[in-house]
């Protein structure tokens, strides 16, 4: 199995930084077109799905009586970190098929068509987090966040967490198209759970420590404990998420890697 | 250098696995040239593959001192809902090319005109063609490797073609892979035959014509790659 290997590390990087800059501006091109807004749909389809979840949650007032958060906040932190995890690992599973043609470009490999459509899915999710939170703040729908640090390192591991599950499911895609079927259903259910639609402090103690074994819940209340700092009480161990995190990067990574040795034309 | 030593491919198929490359060695040097001769199923296009990059060998090694191409014109790379010109970036991106360098080049070699702003799919088998070759060219390589079967195109494209390759290119490297004899008789310094998996050496592009073209028709082989 052996390649001889005559690059050095930075032009490895170099030339991996330029074949995902290369794929992202391919794979933009190809789902939003030129037509109409464009590449600006790149925002525009995450954000308004998040209009559309905010409307509906404010409508059913699905915010605890009086937990003091108000609800367009709310549903903006929690559908945003859905689109984080959920969305990267979709777009995922087709990216090594769909794209296996151009692995035959040496330099462009199984991980970099995924990796190229985990960054647009996080650019995307980003960009409707940020015009969102700061167009409803403007109106007064929303309070700024109480401590942007805390937020920006909860949307951090979010995105973290989501590009390892993601790189997972694309790699597992590979091997079986049953990964595909599965990840659909395993995903809706798992919405209601992934602690986007309540505080893990709402629940019964006994439901908080099941819902705390998903990672992204984790990532949620940090989120959460960023933007509207101790009006809320937010449980959450980062050691807990970043080992998960870490775990499932390292298998991904792997399983990738094999994927990529699997394909055949 | 190009050396391939030892190089061996199997599938698995329904079937169990089978075997398509046994115990390949060879080597290139920069600037010549070799023919690989062999008939439909012989495992041409899964060598051309190996030595690409885009697939690894089940065991042996390849080891790549010089630039080595994509197999030549090969179309099917290009996304169906991007222009022509999309798809001109995006090969230019990868290989870390300026697109406007060669945009000229490209535009004069597909006479496409502004079909080349036009998505893809609205092309034909010869247009691709031409615009995939261009792209070919328009990035440097030091060794080309060129799939004889995947070349479609009227006289002229091949003509065309033939003057890039081997007359303003000829100071390149190349492997021709094909089942037309008489094109490696007249492109190539040295010639092999691929046969049932195996490379057989013969001391000049004569020997290998004159074994290849005695050769008995093989059965037709099922699932040939």
């Amino acid at each position: 199995m052996a390649e001889a290997s005559t690059t050095s590390l930075a032009d490895s990087f170099a030339i991996q930084w330029r074949v995902i800059r290369a794929l992202f501006l391919r794979e933009l091109i190809t789902r939003f077109g030129r037509d109409n807004l464009g590449v600006l749909w790149l925002v525009g389809e995450p954000m308004l799905f998040t209009l559309g979840v905010t409307t509906l949650w404010s409508l059913a007032g699905l915010a605890h009586k009086g937990s003091g958060i108000p609800i367009v906040a709310f549903a903006v932190t929690g559908y945003s970190s859905v689109l984080m995890w959920r969305n990267s690992a979709s777009q995922c599973t087709h990216a090594i098929e769909g794209n296996r043609p151009l692995l035959f470009h040496r330099s462009v490999q199984a991980i970099d068509v995924c990796l190229a459509r985990i960054a647009l899915e996080v650019t995307g999710a980003t960009g409707s987090f940020i015009f969102l939170s700061s167009f409803f703040t403007y109106l007064g729908w929303m309070q700024p966040p109480d401590n942007i640090a805390l937020v920006i390192e909860g949307w951090l591991m979010l995105a973290w967490f989501g590009a390892s599950l993601a790189l997972l499911i694309g790699a597992a895609c590979v091997f079986s198209d049953l990964v595909h079927r599965l990840w659909q259903p395993v995903s809706y259910i798992l919405f209601p759970m992934s602690g986007a639609a309540f505080m893990v402090d709402w629940m019964p103690k006994k439901m908080q420590g099941l819902v705390l074994y998903l990672p992204m819940v984790h990532g949620v209340e940090l989120l959460r404990h960023g933007y509207f700092g101790t009006v809320v009480k937010t449980h959450y161990d980062l050691g807990y998420m970043a080992g998960f995190c870490l775990v499932l990067t390292l298998c991904a990574v792997y399983l990738v890697r094999v994927a990529g040795h699997r394909i055949e034309f | 250098m190009l050396s391939l030593e030892h190089v061996s491919k199997s599938y698995d198929t329904r079937h169990g696995r089978r075997q398509i490359l046994k115990d390949i060695s060879f080597t290139l040097a920069r600037g010549r040239n070799i023919g690989i001769l062999g008939r439909n199923g012989a495992g041409k296009s899964t060598l051309i593959r190996l030595i690409s990059g885009a697939e690894r060998p089940t065991s042996g090694r390849i080891r790549r001192g010089m630039r080595v191409s994509w197999p030549l014109a090969f179309a099917g790379t290009f996304a169906q809902h991007l222009t022509g010109l999309d798809n001109l970036k995006f090969v230019c991106r990868v290989y870390n090319v300026n697109y406007k360098t060669v945009l000229p080049f490209v535009e004069d070699f597909t006479e496409l005109g502004p079909q080349l702003r036009e998505p893809v799919m609205h092309y034909s088998h010869g247009m691709s063609a031409r615009l995939a070759f261009a792209l070919s060219m328009a990035i440097e390589f030091d060794c080309f490797l060129i799939d004889e079967a995947m070349v479609v195109g009227d006289a002229r494209f091949h003509a065309r073609c033939n003057d890039e390759l081997f007359k303003k290119r000829k100071d390149r490297a190349f492997i021709l892979v094909t089942h037309n004899a008489a094109q490696i008789r007249e492109h190539c310094e040295n010639a092999v035959v691929l046969c049932e998996g195996e490379l057989l050496q013969f001391p000049t592009v004569a020997a290998a014509y004159d074994f290849y073209t005695s050769m008995p028709v093989a059965a037709p082989q099922i699932g040939a790659r």
